[in-house]
């Protein structure tokens, strides 16, 4: 057996998919530490939006779902740090904690009653809890200091150690991206994972086999709006501001982008969504004024020609089943 | 429960009814399966049959009271009822579809926990009745055959230990033979002592396997008697159309 034949067997397309994938990150981050400046905050952001779209994949993605809600839990998440660190003086990471303990409440006291919505309704329920926060947080101008947002908001950081490089945020926020995939990774094929992913199936039939169906709904919410509360947290350390716009319905529509692009219900996809809709207005900026046009364009020839995402890849040009549930 | 024999029945209904909306497709209905017994359900389409299934499932809402080994489960929530062991096949196999045939049938054994052991058993057992799973463990169970998707869906439902197995049209869209081969196999989990209750259209084989026939019309129960009692054709339509 050659060398190539040796690979081709051991490596299948997914491992040749998942070389080439690690190759590009390489070269990508490389590139940015290089170039620095203003890519860095791109990529920086990408990495927060990777950490929210990780966790609105669980509900939206394993459990079929529908959310346009998530952004409420970002707010919390950011909003949370904010007030603990600015006005109170809490260590950053403290106040990402809590933040998170709080959303994860919030996440309960909301879904409780509107999980028992299905489609068009939980969708509906939810982009309502959205617009409902974007509100608190213009008019709560005691809390949140409406328009005016907060700004001064410190780094993440440990007692002494605080991350102000920009190099140095991007590789801890990497990091944390990784950790929430690898989390991600490993509930998605767990017991739990599974029940999930038979819900999003048929939920009468995951009932049947005797899955708690209201209950696993419930825990995908709280585990999306954990996530969303972190990337919120973390968009605010990083920036050092937030204000009502950041949680805004602008974030519902890039952070579904994204995980579209990515592939909604895979591991790999909501991160690698969220680095390409985040790079892509940077390529297609060239084009000057007509930069959202070329943006939209590639945007629907990916949805045309990869439908289920890009994480998909690796599966294109293999054989398809001849057969799906046909006679015999 | 019968008057010759002292044990509650497996399951027994008793003025089970169900409707969509305005529309009552169950009119009030008794039924009883007896432990180890194997009970068809014969009707044509529209009778009512998958809607029996799905009141005794508690799928959808129903009127009536069900008993399970003398036990009122009534108002027992669906994923209850696979705890108790009481299992449904449902009508288009009801699989994963974008699962794998092993995922699908550790989600069989959902209600087991995580005791593991009990588990490898299980697929063991599953695995010797459809050796075809084995081969096809790591495919979609989208890209399988029909025959193989039943086969998966009655593997499925085996993985939870059933007590009572439901099965609602098990043979539609399948090749005679493959269908043949599918009832052969509930009739044999029969023998080992598997209480079933089969709801199908075409029914020679059927009958070749049931003890007592249920015949099920418009959402009425016209009658219940003996297999035996069932020679063609004619009989059934007579009730049918009763």
């Amino acid at each position: 057996m050659t060398l190539r034949a040796i690979i081709s067997t051991k490596l299948g397309a997914y491992g040749y998919f998942a070389i080439a994938l690690a190759v590009a990150i390489a070269l990508l981050f490389a590139w940015v530490f290089f170039k620095g400046g203003y890519l860095l905050t791109v990529l920086q952001l990408a990495m927060i939006y990777g950490v929210f779209c990780v966790g609105l994949n669980f509900f939206m993605g394993y459990t079929g779902q529908a959310s346009f809600g998530q952004n409420a839990f970002a707010a919390i998440g950011g909003y949370g740090s904010a007030i603990l660190t600015v006005q109170y003086g809490w260590e950053p990471i403290l106040a990402l904690v809590v933040s998170m303990a709080v959303a994860g409440v919030a996440a309960v006291v909301v879904g409780y009653p509107t999980l028992r919505l299905r489609g068009h309704y939980l969708a509906m329920a939810t982009f309502a809890l959205g617009l409902i926060t974007y509100d608190v947080s213009v008019q709560w101008t005691d809390l949140t200091q409406g328009y005016m947002g907060y700004s001064g908001i410190p780094p993440l950081g440990i007692g002494p150690f605080t991350v102000e490089d920009d190099k140095l945020k991007l590789v801890c926020l990497a990091v944390i991206l990784a950790l929430g995939v690898w989390v991600s990774s490993r509930l998605r094929h767990s017991r739990f994972g599974r029940a999930l992913r038979a819900i999003s199936s048929t939920e009468l039939g995951a009932a049947a086999l005797g899955i708690r169906v209201s209950r696993y709904k419930l825990l995908a919410f709280i585990i999306a709006a954990l996530y969303a509360s972190a990337a919120g947290s973390l968009f605010a350390h990083t920036v050092g501001f937030i204000s009502p716009e950041v949680f805004g319905l602008q974030m519902v529509v890039v952070t579904f982008t994204m995980l579209y692009v990515g592939g909604i219900g895979t591991v790999l996809g909501p991160a690698i969504g969220a680095v390409i809709a985040s790079l892509l207005p940077e390529v297609v900026r060239s084009t000057g004024r007509f930069q959202d046009i070329a943006y939209a364009a590639v945007l629907i020839l990916m949805l045309i020609f990869v439908p289920k995402g890009l994480s998909t890849l690796a599966s294109i040009g293999r054989r398809r089943p001849i057969k799906a549930g046909a006679e015999g | 429960m019968t008057a010759d024999s002292p044990s509650p029945a497996l399951i027994e209904v008793n003025g089970l009814a169900a409707s969509y909306g305005h529309v009552a497709a169950l009119k009030p209905i008794d039924l009883r399966v007896e432990e180890g017994e194997f009970v068809t359900v014969l009707g044509p389409n529209g009778a009512g049959k998958t809607t029996l299934l799905r009141a005794m499932s508690r799928l959808i809402a129903s009127d009536g009271k069900i008993k399970f080994k003398g036990r009122d489960i009534t108002g027992v929530p669906t994923h209850r009822l696979a705890k108790l062991g009481i299992i449904m096949v449902q009508e288009g196999r009801g699989l994963f579809s974008e699962m794998t045939v092993q995922e699908n049938l550790q989600l069989g054994a959902y209600g087991l926990g995580g005791s593991r052991d009990q588990v490898e058993g299980r697929f063991e057992q599953v695995f010797r009745l459809f050796p075809r799973l084995r081969e096809r463990a790591g495919q979609v169970a989208a890209s399988m055959s029909g025959g193989e998707q039943q086969m998966l869906a009655v593997g499925r439902a085996l993985m939870a230990g059933p007590k009572l197995l439901m099965l609602d049209e098990p043979s539609l869209g399948l090749a005679p033979m493959v269908a043949a081969g599918i009832l052969d196999t509930l009739g044999e989990l029969n023998r080992s002592g598997l209480g079933i209750l089969l709801v199908e259209q075409k029914a020679p084989q059927a009958l070749k396997l049931a003890r007592r026939v249920y015949i099920l019309s418009s959402g009425y129960m016209r009658a219940e008697l003996p297999a035996q009692d069932i020679k063609s054709h004619h009989d059934l339509a007579r009730y049918y159309f009763h």
